[in-house]
């Protein structure tokens, strides 16, 4: 290989393709369980609460709060460098689901646990659409 | 299928390899090394093994490793199977290994589990290792190398319970001083929570100082029935009890960030024994990364849910200390070459009940706790050991 090095892209699956496909859209999508009303991240192909198969997806508020971050100060590889330091979270969606994401849009000295982000989306030059978050905007 | 491992089997042989930087041997060379040395230590010929366990390596992978390793010693075994459970593998290993004998599939096991993470992978394999921990879709993407993972927990519990980076710190020095009792340790030279705290930050709140070494090295031990043990050069150290807990594989599943599946894992194996944390002389936890002793600790009842940081800033797990963990320094200090690391807390724990830990001997050494997980705070197997069958 040459050129640039190469982020860690997502390849998608059956059950995963209409998440990314909707990233591209700026949109976030999620399952829910039509039999118990269960939210579920990651996608899968049975609910993992009921093991039903009705599932839907549904367009998420975006919303959520930080229950854990990290500051990663050494790049887990080059192509991540010129982003140091940046921030890895778990972000729990308004929804209930948890999802790992990287906080943008403040500096690192102002992320907290608790505080409330909302979802941006970043669009690599791979081809793939990602959803970080960002401080919610005061409204 | 017998009721209770208790008592049932026991560790026969036990060695380590040269630890640390290992010029002059790869992987296989160190696992196979490291099978003669717990053969050469249990005093028996390569006929008497019917079943052997390894884990694979990352520097010399085989599609069948304890195949290969069976292969290259021609051993012909009944049982043969490479276990991966990450760092929980080498319990996860004895568990199934005594359940094996105990079943009567076969009579004697050796574990033996080697790599060669320092001299072994090249600059990109070890960056294509790094990243490729973690959801392939999910976690991947946002970049946080193994550390991170970890200062996720760290930092999750430092808010719930108020723990600080001197009590991460605190765990780093205490190895440390084991370590400079130890001569095979890799790093012995004494540190002090300033020192911790000065290094680098590689993921905060995790210093360079709270992140365990990268090493080669390899170590095996002999299991036998109990029947059996009693006929070998030393004193037999029984497996009193196992349990393990499995919570999930991604941290960003992770049922909790701050107790983990080392509660289930404790409570089994305790159970088996019929013993409690109180009546456990030395601890020989998985030491990663500073903040999973103290979520051990606390999660395998030594302290409450909560007190792990001011439990270890107390000296407690220090030599000394009402609970010694990891006389051998630990993969913080003594060696860490990958899913091989636990195996070295196990020969510690072996030679600390026969009396032979040299000047780091525990005055009181009769039941020891290992515990080993594996993932990020995923896979969990506890096992106690002791000098009487119970």
């Amino acid at each position: 290989m040459s050129g640039a090095p190469a982020r860690n892209v997502p390849v998608s699956t059956a059950a995963t393709a209409e998440y990314w496909a909707a990233c591209r859209r700026h949109e976030l999508l999620i399952q829910r369980c039509s039999d118990c009303a269960t939210h579920q991240f990651y996608p899968r192909l049975v609910c993992a609460s009921c093991l039903g198969r009705s599932l839907q997806w549904v367009r998420a508020s975006g919303l959520g709060t930080l229950r854990t971050f990290a500051i990663v100060r050494r790049p887990v590889s080059q192509a991540y460098a010129a982003e140091v330091p940046y921030v890895v979270a778990l972000v729990e969606l308004r929804e209930g689901p948890t999802m790992m994401s990287n906080v943008v849009g403040c500096s690192v000295d102002e992320v907290r646990i608790g505080m409330p982000v909302e979802v941006v989306f970043d669009d690599w030059p791979e081809g793939v659409t990602v959803p970080k978050f960002r401080p919610a905007q005061a409204t | 299928m017998p009721a209770t491992l208790r008592g049932k089997a026991a560790i026969v042989g036990a060695a380590d390899t040269e630890v640390g930087c290992v010029a002059g041997m790869g992987a296989t060379d160190l696992c196979v090394d490291a099978i003669l040395r717990a053969l050469a230590d249990a005093g028996i010929r390569k006929d008497a093994v019917d079943g052997l366990v390894t884990c694979n390596s990352m520097a010399e992978p085989f599609l069948y490793h304890a195949e290969a390793m069976a292969e290259y010693l021609q051993i012909f075994p009944r049982y043969c199977i490479s276990v991966g459970a990450g760092g929980g593998t080498t319990f996860t290993a004895l568990h199934q290994a005594a359940s094996a004998i105990a079943s009567g599939i076969c009579t004697t096991v050796v574990i033996a589990m080697a790599d060669s993470l320092r001299s072994g992978l090249s600059r990109e394999r070890a960056l294509a290792m790094q990243s490729s921990s973690g959801h392939p879709e999910f976690e991947r993407p946002y970049g946080a190398p193994v550390p991170a993972y970890y200062a996720l927990i760290a930092r999750a519990h430092m808010h719930e319970f108020g723990t600080t980076p001197e009590q991460l710190a605190a765990v780093a020095v205490s190895a440390r001083k084991h370590a400079a009792l130890n001569p095979a340790a890799q790093m012995r030279t004494p540190i002090t929570i300033g020192d911790v705290l000065a290094s680098r930050l590689i993921a905060d709140p995790l210093h360079l100082l709270d992140c365990s070494l990268v090493s080669d090295g390899g170590a095996a031990i002999v299991l036998t029935s109990a029947e059996r043990a009693r006929d070998f050069p030393h004193p037999p150290v029984y497996l009193l009890g196992a349990g393990e807990g499995h919570s999930h594989e991604h941290i960003s599943q992770a049922r909790s960030l701050t107790t983990s599946a080392a509660a289930e894992a404790g409570r089994s194996a305790y159970a088996m024994a019929g013993i409690g944390p109180r009546d456990v002389d030395l601890a020989q936890l998985y030491d990663c990364f500073t903040p999973v002793v103290i979520i051990e600790l606390e999660d395998l009842g030594f302290c409450a849910k909560g007190e792990g940081g001011p439990f270890v800033a107390a000296g407690t797990i220090g030599p000394g200390g009402a609970l010694p963990v990891n006389t051998h320094g630990g993969m913080l200090s003594h060696c860490h070459p990958g899913n091989p690391g636990s195996m070295f807390a196990l020969t510690e724990a072996v030679l600390q009940l026969r009396r032979q830990a040299g000047e780091r001997q525990l005055p009181k050494a009769d039941i020891a706790l290992v515990h080993g997980q594996g993932g990020i705070m995923s896979s969990h197997c506890t096992i106690l050991l002791g000098r009487e069958a119970g």
